[in-house]
């Protein structure tokens, strides 16, 4: 057993430090600063200068503009990132239907749209859930219609397609079979394009406050039948491939790291009677609970790195992750409001003297925090993967 | 990094596992509750021949030279059968004190016979009233001629109704200091006490106890340190013996998750229950991770990362592990509450090892108190 990283990698640490220091625009810095709201412009901005030094998409093959880093380096520079507060940049494409491209795309597809995810020239969104089908997505309703002229004419509603304002392309699931025996298997993976008329975004607020949320609606929308991904009404499968890649990086212990040391510089200049509340001992042992949560998350995400550097499938270790570094990033920030008071209502109005610059967006963030035990597959559907799959507990 | 045991650990686990199920399955642990001692001379003496007993104490003095992680997987095994076996007071906590606080010569008049399996030692360190404090105020060491005379009381002494020899912490002239006191000795009251885990400790009075030079380990006032690395050594061993009883209680739940029927249905089919299961199976995961982050760090010399690391995975020991087994008997239902099901031997020892060597506010207040807590945090100017 050994807890250490290799001399190679913490040289690779300080290589990713000494780049976002050198890198990172003022204006995305200040906005870091003060964990705000990244604009659009300001993340594709990211994206091009991560793109110029090879970083954007260090989980590809080389050959496909991959980094070439191994493993605990793609988890170094990822966890960087976000220990600096670099703006997050869009996953539809670079982590979601690159990969599926990778694993199932035909040589076309991977000439077609690999190199302009890559580069940020179009930018994704996914298409998977509906008004009447969430957790339970197999029961989604948007059709495919074969209309026999190499063309699927689509007709139906997504929605929580994030960023759908500003993409290009939409990666969705659509039922092309009806008649098929279970409804898993009438689904198609398919790639339209946002232009195509019948296309409509409505984008609409988050409760914290972001333009992240869309409805789209598709209208008779014709896509071109080389726009599927892998076979016909086989899409379930590509679904269900999209779960398995880089697990190390969904529990985001960069992330709470960053938020828990901002607590604690919260709670320095928070005063109660003059005194800060880091020196009381109620806060501070409310601080250390969630420090433990914290180091046992950061190793079990080493064990699963582990796991993944010697070449193996994600074990047990790497199925808890969601479930507890979602419930973490939100119980941190739910400290963090708790230690602000009564400045926990604050809703973005700019730092005044008794309003530090750390506390502007606790609340706005508090607010989207809730929504991480809920995307990517809600923790109570991870929940009963785990019962089914990890713990063979029956299927009525 | 590198999460993988080695060759020798995989065979002592395996060796460890064999051992509970042939030697020591959790019905002699049950067994051992009505005797006197709680645990075998027999199975001592074997654990002994088997090198188990001084896995991470020095080479010179016995002991196999290796580390607390070795110990991990041990107790893991160990706590999986409930193993009555004094290890931790004997061959962790006391073993770690003398080889901390006391020269070669002490180290291998101690530690090789219990190391053999020969003999049992035990710590007597805590007093009424001070909690976890490690300074000894209730217990005094006066010169004496050519020694000391130990007068005072100490509780919880685990393992020291059967202890061959007792480390003592006492209050000397120039400071906490520890001593070795021979179970015969003129003066030492043993009372045996009933634990809820049914793994007897004791009380112990001191009435002028004469002990010589030769029984003080090391230089007065030298004590408090070699406490605190033993004392986190128990910690990090208690938090592996902690996995290996809540994952043996956790076993036991998805048997019966599987089995027990109601409704009509195996009960294992409720979605409330599956997710509780799943609950029950975060906090393992994360247990896991703290026994090995704790084995790993807790020789650490450099103070902050030992301290920090040790409570942490304490703390998450005296959380998690108890969600565990407490959700264990909730699931069993009735049967659970019976004394005649292992499930609460499982809750109760993990009961115990929740408060041994530090419960989780002290820890939690101990993490808090590193400077490494506050890395990273500037303080605003004052005023």
């Amino acid at each position: 057993m050994d807890l250490r990283f290799r001399p190679e990698h913490l040289a690779f640490r300080e290589r990713v430090r000494e780049f976002v220091a050198t890198e990172m625009p003022p204006d995305l810095r200040a906005v870091a600063e003060v964990d705000g709201h990244f604009e659009h412009e300001q993340v594709m901005r990211w994206h091009r200068i991560l793109y110029r030094k090879g970083w954007v998409a260090p989980h590809w093959p080389v050959e496909w503009g991959g980094a070439g880093l191994d493993p605990t380096e793609r988890f170094i520079l990822n966890e960087e990132l976000e220990l600096a507060g670099a703006p997050h940049l869009s996953p539809f494409g670079l982590y979601m239907v690159g990969p599926l491209l990778l694993q199932f795309g035909t040589d076309a597809q991977k000439r077609r749209f690999l190199p302009k995810i890559l580069s940020g020239e179009e930018v994704w969104c996914q298409g998977y859930s509906e008004p009447g089908a969430g957790s339970d997505l197999a029961s989604l309703r948007t059709t495919a219609v074969d209309d026999g002229t190499g063309h699927l004419i689509v007709n139906g509603q997504k929605t929580w397609t994030t960023y759908a304002q500003h993409a290009d392309w939409m990666f969705c699931l659509v039922r092309t079979d009806p008649t098929a025996s279970k409804p898993q298997a009438g689904i198609s993976f398919l790639l339209v394009d946002m232009r195509s008329p019948g296309v409509t975004v409505r984008p609409m607020l988050t409760i914290g406050h972001t333009p992240a949320f869309c409805d789209t609606f598709l209208e008779n929308v014709r896509v071109p039948k080389e726009n599927v991904v892998g076979p016909l009404h086989g899409g379930w499968t590509l679904a269900k491939a999209l779960l398995g890649h880089e697990r190390t990086l969904i529990a985001a212990v960069g992330l709470s790291r960053r938020a828990l040391l901002r607590v604690k510089r919260i709670a320095a200049r928070t005063l109660d009677n003059g005194r800060p509340l880091l020196d009381d001992p109620r806060w501070r042992e409310r601080i250390a609970r969630l420090e433990v949560r914290l180091r046992a998350l950061q190793v079990q995400n080493w064990r699963a790195l582990w796991a993944q550097q010697q070449g193996r499938a994600p074990g047990p270790e790497s199925s808890v992750l969601k479930i507890r570094g979602s419930e973490l990033s939100q119980q941190i920030l739910e400290l963090a409001m708790d230690v602000m008071g009564p400045n926990a209502r604050n809703w973005f109005e700019p730092p005044t003297d008794w309003l530090h610059p750390l506390e502007q967006w606790v609340g706005p963030s508090h607010c989207y925090a809730r929504a991480t035990t809920i995307y990517g597959g809600t923790n109570e559907i991870q929940r009963n993967v785990i019962a089914k799959l990890v713990l063979g507990l029956p299927v009525r | 990094m590198d999460f993988d045991l080695t060759e020798e650990q995989r065979l002592l686990a395996d060796a460890a596992r064999r051992f509970v199920r042939h030697d020591s399955p959790v019905a002699r642990a049950r067994r051992m509750r009505e005797d006197a001692r709680g645990w075998e001379p027999d199975v001592w003496r074997k654990m002994g021949e088997l090198g188990w007993l001084g896995l991470s104490l020095p080479e010179r003095a016995g002991g196999a030279g290796g580390s607390m992680v070795d110990v991990m997987v041990l107790l893991e095994a160990l706590g999986a059968g409930l193993v009555p076996e004094p290890y931790i007071a004997s061959a962790v906590l006391a073993a770690q004190a003398i080889r901390h606080a006391g020269d070669a010569d002490q180290q291998s008049r101690w530690l090789a016979p219990m190391i053999e399996g020969r003999t049992s030692l035990a710590l007597a360190w805590m007093e009424p009233a001070r909690r976890y404090a490690l300074r000894p105020e209730g217990t005094v060491a006066r010169r004496e001629g050519n020694g000391y005379r130990l007068d005072g009381r100490k509780i919880w002494v685990d393992n020291g109704h059967a202890a061959d020899a007792l480390v003592v912490s006492a209050l000397a002239p120039d400071g906490p200091t520890l001593f070795v006191v021979p179970r015969s000795a003129q003066g030492l009251a043993v009372t045996r006490r009933r634990t809820i885990e049914e793994q007897p400790s004791a009380e112990v009075r001191l009435d002028a106890v004469r002990v010589g030079a030769e029984d003080r380990l090391g230089p007065e006032g030298s004590a408090l340190p070699a406490l605190e690395r033993a004392l986190d050594c128990a910690a990090a061993a208690a938090v592996a013996e902690g996995l290996g009883v809540a994952g043996a209680a956790f076993a036991l739940t998805l048997a019966h998750l599987q089995t027990r029927e109601q409704f009509g249905v195996k009960i294992g089919t409720f979605q409330v229950l599956q997710h509780r299961a799943v609950d029950m199976f975060v906090e393992l995961e994360m247990l896991r991770s703290m026994a090995i982050l704790a084995a790993v760090e807790c020789e650490n010399e450099h103070d902050d990362t030992r301290r920090g690391a040790v409570s942490a995975a304490k703390a998450q020991l005296s959380a998690g592990g108890r969600l565990v087994v407490q959700q264990a008997i909730q699931l069993h239902g009735g049967i659970g509450i019976t004394d005649e099901h292992d499930v609460g031997l499982f809750f109760k020892r993990m009961t115990a090892l929740a408060v041994l060597y530090g419960d989780e506010t002290h820890h939690l207040e101990r993490l808090a108190a590193q400077p490494s807590f506050l890395e990273g945090v500037d303080r605003p100017a004052p005023g």
